[in-house]
């Protein structure tokens, strides 16, 4: 009797590019979105709830820690509005050529780090 | 729910090295997939190293030349030799492509070589096609009309309409496209996949089939059209230069068009 058919090897072979890599990115930082956004709620509650529990909200997002998730939330924000706004431009049937997919993703690249940087500039110098 | 890594019996093992032919000056080692129906031992990775002064240029070229002088138990489809029958699609280095077009000295290092992704394997380099195919078949993919055909001549079609059907008519069913796609991987028991939407596209874009709106009531569901993500892994992969990508989000468009 013929053994059961194996299944061929696909995630763990298959070449990361551009493409998966900037996909499978977006998704992630949606997810990393969702759950930021309960943080959101957290700081807001804690400012109805008074200054006392406000202010030691406040320590926390002061906190290496804090700034740390702060930093990764504004990654997350530019990358994904950035991603979105490609994906909407797809949605219209434009730049869906390799050559368009690969300028487009550098372009959500970029506007990435620059928006994340103009940001965190502002916070400290501005 | 997604399925990241593979079944036990899938999991792929070391397997043996054929030994380097002797007094070759340029070689290229060759990983490749290797499973047989008729032993009870899981997937495993041969290596066969091959003189590329006495071979062609092509993978296929070198799958060839070792199944005829080393190991001729090497199975995988094979047919036309220049990219126009879609047998010898493959993973080779990392996405997917036809062997008969790709060039050994394309890859840096070692050329790996996995059947299509995510596909039950029948041996070797031959993954089982058939669901794939039956997906193809429920879009009914030839002519649908109500009125009869002109008397004694062929549907006529103006140049212009003939040019919307450029870039769809040339796929050769290899399904690269469909096996680099993460959503086919995960949910290519409900979604068309990117082969079989372009195929699906190609009789929409077709002005002489008058069942456009049959077509795309058809493929209304979260699953068949809508799993594309546009991931673009499908058409960054195409051995043909097609563009699935752009095909699915033209049928997307028309369904939104038509509300």
């Amino acid at each position: 009797m013929a053994q059961q058919r194996p299944l061929s090897p696909h995630l763990m072979i298959y070449k990361p590019q551009l493409t998966s890599m900037m996909s499978i990115t977006h998704r992630a930082t949606g997810a990393a979105l969702a759950l930021g956004s309960l943080l959101v709620v957290w700081w807001i509650v804690a400012l109805a709830t008074g200054a006392e529990y406000y202010s030691f909200v406040q320590s926390i997002i002061a906190s290496w820690f804090g700034q740390l998730v702060l930093f990764g939330f504004t990654v997350a924000v530019f990358y994904h509005l950035s991603n979105g706004i490609r994906h909407l431009f797809w949605d219209f049937g434009h730049n869906l050529t390799i050559e368009g997919v690969h300028r487009t993703g550098y372009m959500v690249l970029a506007s990435t780090v620059i928006l994340t940087a103009l940001t965190w500039a502002l916070v400290f110098f501005g | 729910m997604a399925e990241f890594s593979l079944p036990q019996n899938s999991k792929v093992q070391k397997g043996k090295i054929h030994p380097k032919p002797e007094g070759a000056v340029r070689t290229k080692t060759f990983n490749i997939y290797r499973w047989s129906p008729e032993d009870q031992e899981n997937p495993r990775m041969d290596s066969y190293t091959v003189n590329l002064d006495d071979c062609g240029p092509m993978v296929l070229d070198a799958l060839i030349k070792i199944k005829g002088e080393t190991d001729s138990s090497l199975t995988f489809r094979r047919s036309c030799r220049e990219g126009i029958c879609g047998s010898c699609s493959m993973n080779i280095d990392g996405t997917n492509t036809l062997a008969c077009l790709k060039s050994i000295d394309d890859v840096k290092g070692d050329v790996d070589i996995y059947p299509l992704p995510h596909m039950p394997v029948i041996k070797d380099l031959v993954p089982d096609l058939s669901h794939a195919y039956a997906q193809l078949a429920s879009i009914e993919p030839w002519i649908k009309t109500d009125t009869t055909a002109p008397e004694g001549e062929e549907r006529r079609q103006s140049v212009e309409d003939r040019e919307k059907m450029d870039g769809l008519w040339e796929c050769v069913l290899c399904f690269s496209c469909s096996t680099s796609c993460p959503s086919y991987w995960w949910n290519g028991d409900r979604y068309l996949g990117p082969a079989v939407l372009l195929q699906a596209y190609r009789w929409i874009a077709d002005s002489r089939d008058e069942y456009t709106g049959e077509r795309l009531d058809a493929l209304e569901d979260p699953f068949r059209l809508y799993r594309c993500h546009t991931i673009m892994n499908c058409t960054q992969t195409c051995p043909k230069g097609l563009n699935p990508g752009k095909a699915i989000a033209e049928i997307k468009k028309l369904q939104l068009e038509r509300q």
